[in-house]
């Protein structure tokens, strides 16, 4: 579904990513940890286009991203959950699920407003529909955009720091739909720092660090049996 | 010649009422008809100030630091003799319009920059994200949200540039300050210079201060709003303990 193939990045001087080799099978749930500043940001980012990669390619679905098939690429294959939610402040709560489908997909409104309105529930905040998201919640927040990334029902979707900037008491009701959202058949790439997470629903996990992918494997092998001495230092930190 | 002051000096005003307000008119058809042509430059440059190419950011750039940074009385006598030694025949109201558009379009492409300037990154990555290109970025979400931030600067450009009208007298344009000088250099009407200036002044300011208030409270509001923290209620603590 998705692959990158020696993809460098470097802003300036700085070099964030010193070659990424990376396949993700459609359906796959793919976890990337590593400790700040190691480029797994920028990793997910350069997926979905909104960096732009300084040498290698991104292929989605064979196809190759770049700046000018990144709007048509990411209309039919993805959407993305932030760490800041990055809703729509001008939007009502139902207009920014409806925006994309009715813009980008020609969807009706009638038609996107119910689709809207099921995936509003499934997280829980449909009686929420017709407010402005800046009355909301952190944790309502979170969920109003995974239900905005449903909303465009399209096969990939990533997540980028999701609980990060949340006050404690908000992570779980994020983290308990991303979980069941985990059973369906979407393919999830998710930068978390949520170990609880990826050992619960991750078929693979990568470590990244200083640029590179140090090392990777299932959630078993990570949590039982890391090889590198890096990664266990991270882990047993994160895992206190 | 009379006092200044005189009480006949100022029934001759009274007499020439008429003369002012169409004056006025005259100031805010130029004002309006500028603020139209400095809206479709300020938001062309704006969004190329702060798009991704280059040579649209600095071709904006010099035209932005051209007009502001020479007279616009300058600008107002090259156009209108530069024009007139070429041939085109054009009327001095058109030359006060352009001039005027020209001169505010660089005040508004800083207002229009500003505004799209201060929309958060993360709004263009959900945009992009969902698949949005350029236009429809800028179309559907991020001016949406730069116009209420820009209204109120606009409206002060608006203020300005009914002000900027009196630069058009110098051409011998029609807007009130052209108005009020004929008026007191008049063969009938001249001398009575105190009031003529003080009416023109007056009628200047019922129309400036009015507008400057709006721009004032609807800016009050806006911060006011922005003050308002989203509420970390009962609400989603409720939802969560549920």
């Amino acid at each position: 579904m998705i692959k990158l193939n020696n993809v460098h990045k470097r802003f300036g001087h700085l070099e964030v990513l010193k070659g990424i080799d990376l396949t993700v099978p459609k359906g796959e749930k793919l976890v990337i940890i590593g400790p700040s500043g190691s480029g797994k940001s920028t990793l997910i980012r350069c997926m979905n286009g909104l960096e732009e990669v300084t040498s290698g390619e991104v292929y989605i679905d064979g196809k190759l991203m770049t700046h000018k098939t990144r709007a048509a690429l990411n209309r039919q294959y993805s959407s993305m959950v932030f760490q800041q939610f990055n809703l729509y402040p001008h939007l009502t709560v139902m207009e920014n699920l409806t925006l994309a489908p009715m813009k980008l997909k020609k969807v009706s409104r009638e038609e996107a407003e119910a689709l809207a309105m099921e995936n509003l529930r499934r997280v829980g905040l449909a009686q929420k529909a017709q407010v402005y998201p800046t009355t909301l919640s952190g944790g309502q927040q979170q969920r109003i955009a995974i239900a905005r990334s449903l909303t465009m029902k399209n096969p990939v979707i990533y997540f980028d720091e999701p609980t990060s900037a949340l006050d404690p008491e908000m992570v779980q009701e994020v983290l308990d739909i991303m979980i069941e959202l985990g059973h369906d058949d979407v393919t999830m790439v998710v930068v978390t720092h949520e170990m609880g997470f990826a050992r619960e629903v991750a078929d693979h996990v990568v470590f990244c660090d200083g640029g590179y992918i140090l090392e990777q494997g299932t959630p078993e092998h990570f949590f039982t049996n890391p090889e590198h001495e890096r990664t266990r230092a991270f882990l047993s930190k994160i895992l206190r | 010649m009379e006092t200044v002051f005189s009480a006949k000096a100022w029934a001759t005003v009274w007499q020439y009422r008429a003369t002012f307000l169409n004056g006025l008119m005259n100031t805010l058809g130029s004002a309006v008809v500028g603020l139209l042509i400095a809206m479709v430059i300020g938001f062309a440059l704006g969004l190329m100030a702060t798009g991704s190419r280059k040579g649209l950011r600095v071709i904006a750039r010099v035209y932005v630091e051209f007009f502001q940074n020479t007279p616009l009385i300058l600008q107002v006598c090259f156009l209108y003799y530069a024009l007139a030694y070429s041939g085109v025949k054009i009327t001095v109201v058109m030359i006060g319009f352009i001039s005027l558009g020209l001169y505010h379009g660089a005040y508004v492409a800083e207002v229009v920059r500003a505004g799209i300037q201060s929309i958060p990154m993360g709004q263009f990555d959900a945009a992009r994200s969902q698949g949005f290109d350029y236009v429809d970025t800028m179309r559907h979400i991020i001016l949406p949200q730069t116009i209420k931030i820009i209204l109120p600067p606009m409206v002060n450009q608006m203020v300005a540039l009914i002000k900027n009208t009196s630069c058009l007298y110098i051409i011998g344009g029609a807007d009130l300050i052209a108005t009020t000088y004929n008026f007191v250099t008049g063969a009938s009407t001249g001398g009575a210079y105190g009031p003529a200036y003080l009416v023109g002044g007056a009628l200047f300011f019922c129309v400036c201060y009015p507008l400057s208030m709006m721009a004032g409270r609807w800016e009050q509001k806006l911060k006011a709003r922005d003050r308002i923290k989203p509420e970390q209620t009962d609400d989603g603590a409720k939802e969560a303990a549920v």
